[in-house]
């Protein structure tokens, strides 16, 4: 493999390698992607591997481990290229059959294609799929198609192309003008817009200055980050690389949590890559540019994603916000000016590039371009990943890629933003998701959480499940977030423990509005979105709960009242025996009787009976 | 621009700039904190976590003031904002006002016992707070004055905050006793709410968990403070330890 010693060396490289590829050659994806991986992908692999070398194939059929394939609910899935045919749930007991029957005689498995949760009708191809179909994909492009650990599958895919073109025809300020005019924006959460950041930084003084990628993901459940620094490391890489040469740094830290070793992995990898062809280091491919990057592993705090925290924990101080300004632009790592952007961004900035900031510019909104990433979750059929551009509907999103509501539940409201964000009610369904609308219904982008939840979700619950991590996750800092957090949590207790009173509503919008204007960092001033947002669109729940001691939903345990009906009770004594607390007593083939005052609330007879004669209000 | 928040009033290194607070232009210097700006003018803005020798870190958010115009206006500290060309600031409208008001009742309800609480509480109409108190006899407003003290002038880092929000304190290493401590004392002088304790007795001065005998004068007998602390003072100057053994009175 060549060390690139020149721009024009990397493009002969390229095209001998396309060369070289065959458009035709059979593949088999295996997805390892942060869903697959715990279900079983490398076993799936393993198989794949056997199986091709029993039937003579190796040599035939390229193997690969790609990154995330986006259905993750259908886990363990597998994409055979060029026809794109999509297999799920593929166990390794499945691979010979795949072998035999699509790869050998081109015939589809009908068994393990997708079959849409309301027709039933089965999909094979990837393209068919309305998971996809809907989907525009930038970021992910590339996900199911590379090696992550191949910097060949990526200069295949016309990666470091963004690179050598800056390098060969564009300034520094052209770089930047073209950011700006792409309207990209901050992927992290605040949506800041990424060139008029960069040209902060390009303007502020000083010979030294820094670029950061934010690979903190601290958001319970989000792994849209993570599945592009496993899956596509070096678009990172180029991405940042094109920031440095845009703002003139030398030196990056890529920030990554602990959680995620693999993502470390593969960045190394790609770094070590990277370095060893010419394309990070001193002087890369004899342009006078140089550039290096490192490694910056996270201590795993939730605040540590916010920039300037992030900062302090890569220069070894603990991880708490600071005021700004001096935003990071001006005065970051060590002082110094500093570009802080999110894995997304970074990732896009090659497309950017590549296919222009027009191009970019004419999908979306008007003030929101581009695409974004979600991790569809919860109520929904079909769970996973998704990319779909600024402005595509909730509706859309939950109803068409998301395949509806889990068992034909009614939709009640979708989380979005990650534990500050808000949640949206029915009524904003075909609200066109971009940043300034999300905040319009009081929630917020932030980094692209989506949690769909049907009528078994309580409201007042999730408020108090989101605050409850912020409070664990806050840093103390400062008094309206520490000292305001903790009575949140206490008055949304007090509500679910059916010693809520009206006048507890009130102060809780007073605080929530005094939280939002006056914490020192973005964690205490979203930290009230969970709380506002409900208060605002379920405000019915939260009475029902005070006035009427009730948790419509069933979930709050402490107001939830378990009976025995007599009439269809057969005295089976089956939830007598499962009661920890000995509260049920009678008579064998006798209707029983449930003493409340013992009655923990445990759920656990209502679970046994076979007869549904516990009843639960 | 170098990043200075800067506390001097008067020998100003920067430029002056003008800039607006609560309707009156005035001059300021770039730079200068807008606390030290707006108190310099005669606006009174309270605060609890500030002190003119420390950093400030903006921990407390009393001192918060509002800037921009309407109605893009935001609540910023007014111990960390740098005095800006033109800026427009607040120092008591009603927005500045209900987040002070707040942030006072939560504090109140964290240390009910806190005078320096009560009376800044009492300034602003609040005599009892509308929040539960877990401990009635907590007296830490997590202010940080005591950590920023022992890091920064005594430059010793013994105390530091520990834990996040549920159980954030300030703590030494492992909650041990503190071995960097040199007994100065300087965190417990420093506290607002006296809530260090510290004792001094037959010679001895015990803080953080550690016994320091303290050094009579060579001349008169007087404690003049822990030996540790005299011991310090010489490694960082260079001077013999013997020199500050005679007090300030008999020098
Ligand atoms: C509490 C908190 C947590 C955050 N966590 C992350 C994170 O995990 N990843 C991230 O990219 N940005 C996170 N951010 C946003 C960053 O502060 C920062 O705005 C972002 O990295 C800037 O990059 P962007 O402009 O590309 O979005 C967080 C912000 C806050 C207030
Ligand atoms: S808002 Fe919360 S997380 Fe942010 S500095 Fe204040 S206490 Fe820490």
């Amino acid at each position: 493999m060549p060390k690139f010693e020149s721009l024009d060396h990397l493009r002969e490289y390229r095209r001998q390698l396309l060369a070289r590829r065959d458009p035709q050659q059979l593949q088999v994806l295996v997805c390892a992607g942060p869903g697959c991986l715990p279900m079983g992908s490398e076993e799936v692999a393993a198989a794949f591997k056997e199986e091709l070398q029993a039937k003579g194939l190796e040599g035939k059929v390229l193997l690969k481990e790609s990154g995330c394939q986006g259905l993750c609910a259908r886990a363990v899935r597998v994409i055979l290229r060029p026809r794109e045919i999509c297999y799920q749930q593929v166990t390794p007991e499945d691979v010979p059959e795949i072998v035999e029957a699509t790869l050998m005689n081109g015939q589809v498995v009908d068994r393990l294609i997708y079959e849409a949760p309301l027709t039933g009708s089965k999909i094979a191809h990837k393209s068919e799929i309305p998971f996809y179909r809907g989907q525009q994909p930038i970021v992910l492009r590339k996900l199911d198609v590379i090696d992550p650990e191949s910097l060949d599958d990526y200069l295949a895919m016309g990666g470091y192309r963004g690179l050598r073109k800056i390098l060969t025809e564009m300034t520094p300020e052209a770089v930047i003008d073209a950011v700006e005019r792409s309207g990209l924006r901050g992927r992290g959460g605040g949506g800041f817009p990424t060139g008029r950041k960069w040209r902060v930084c390009h303007e502020a003084e000083g010979e030294v200055k820094f670029i950061i990628c934010n690979g903190d993901e601290g958001d319970p459940g989000a792994f849209m980050d993570r599945a592009v620094m496993e899956g596509d490391p070096h678009a990172v890489i180029e991405g940042m690389l094109i920031g440095a040469y845009a703002i003139g740094a030398r030196k990056g830290y890529i920030y990554v949590r602990h959680e995620y070793p693999l993502a470390v992995k593969r960045l190394q990898l790609a770094i070590g890559q990277a370095r060893q062809f010419g394309l990070l280091g001193s002087n890369i491919m004899r342009s006078g540019f140089g550039f290096d990057l490192k490694i910056a592993r996270g201590a795993g705090a939730f605040v540590c994603g916010e920039e300037t925290a992030l900062i302090h924990s890569i220069e070894g101080f603990i991880g708490e916000p600071s005021p700004r300004p001096p935003y990071p632009a001006q005065a970051g790592l060590w002082g110094l000016p500093t570009v802080i952007n999110n894995v997304e961004t970074w990732a896009n900035v090659p497309e950017i590039i590549n296919l222009g900031p027009e191009w970019f510019a004419a999908i979306g909104t008007e003030n929101s371009k581009g695409t974004k990433v979600f991790s569809l979750v919860g109520a929904v059929n079909q769970t996973g990943l998704v990319e779909v551009p600024m402005g595509t509907t909730l509706r859309q999103i939950i109803f068409e890629l998301g395949g509806g509501i889990r068992q034909d539940h009614e939709f009640k409201a979708v989380q979005t933003g990650g534990p500050s964000g808000g949640c949206i009610p029915k009524e904003f369904l075909d609200l066109p998701v971009d940043y300034d609308s999300l905040q319009s219904v009081g929630s917020i982008m932030g980094s692209g959480g989506m949690i769909v939840m049907d009528h078994t979700s309580c409201m007042v619950d999730v408020a108090r499940y989101f605050l409850s991590f912020l409070f664990e996750e806050s840093c103390g800092k400062c008094t309206p977030c520490r000292e305001g957090l903790r009575q949140m949590l206490f008055l949304l207790d007090e509500i679910i423990h059916g010693r809520g009173e009206e006048a507890h509503l009130a102060l809780m919008e007073e605080l929530c509005a005094a939280m939002a204007d006056a914490s020192l960092c973005g964690l205490g001033q979203s930290a009230a979105n969970p709380v506002l947002s409900t208060l605002k669109y379920f405000r019915q729940e939260y009475e029902t709960h005070i006035r009427d001691k009730k948790c419509p939903a069933l979930v709050c345990r402490p107001l939830l009242k378990y009976s025995i009906d007599p009439e269809t009770c057969t005295g089976c004594l089956a939830c007598v025996r499962e009661c920890p607390v000995g509260a049920i007593t009678g008579l064998k083939k006798q209707p029983q009787e449930l003493d409340q005052e013992l009655c923990i609330k445990c759920g656990l007879c209502f679970e046994s009976c076979q007869f549904e004669a516990v009843k639960v209000e | 621009m170098v990043w200075k928040i800067t506390d001097e009033t008067f020998e100003t290194i920067t430029e002056e700039v003008i800039l607006s607070i609560d309707g009156i232009s005035l001059r300021a210097p770039q730079g200068q904190s807008l606390l030290m700006a707006a108190r310099h003018h005669g606006f009174d803005i309270p605060t609890l976590c500030h002190h003119s020798d420390l950093p400030s870190e903006g921990n407390c958010r009393l001192c918060l003031v509002e800037i921009g115009e309407h109605p893009r206006t935001r609540l910023v500290n007014s111990c960390t904002y740098p005095v800006e060309a033109g800026l427009l600031v607040q120092t008591a409208s009603e927005k500045v006002l209900q987040g002070r008001r707040m942030v006072l009742e939560l504090l109140l309800a964290r240390c009910p016992k806190a005078k320096i609480v009560q009376d800044l509480a009492a300034q602003m109409g609040i005599y009892e707070s509308r929040f539960k108190t877990d401990d009635p006899e907590e007296l830490c407003i997590l202010c940080g004055l005591c950590v920023r003290a022992c890091r920064e002038v005594v430059g010793v880092s013994a105390i530091s905050m520990a834990h996040r929000t549920p159980g954030k304190l300030v703590a030494t290493p492992f909650l041990e006793a503190a071995e960097a401590c040199i007994g100065c004392g300087s965190c417990a002088f420093i506290c607002p709410t006296g809530v260090i304790p510290y004792t001094e007795k037959d010679g001895v001065r015990t803080i953080w968990g550690r016994d320091f005998p303290l050094q009579p004068c060579n001349v008169c007998g007087n404690f003049i403070a822990p030996t540790a602390q005299l011991e310090h003072w010489a490694k960082i100057t260079g001077d013999p330890v013997e020199h500050y053994f005679v007090c300030k009175d008999c020098r």
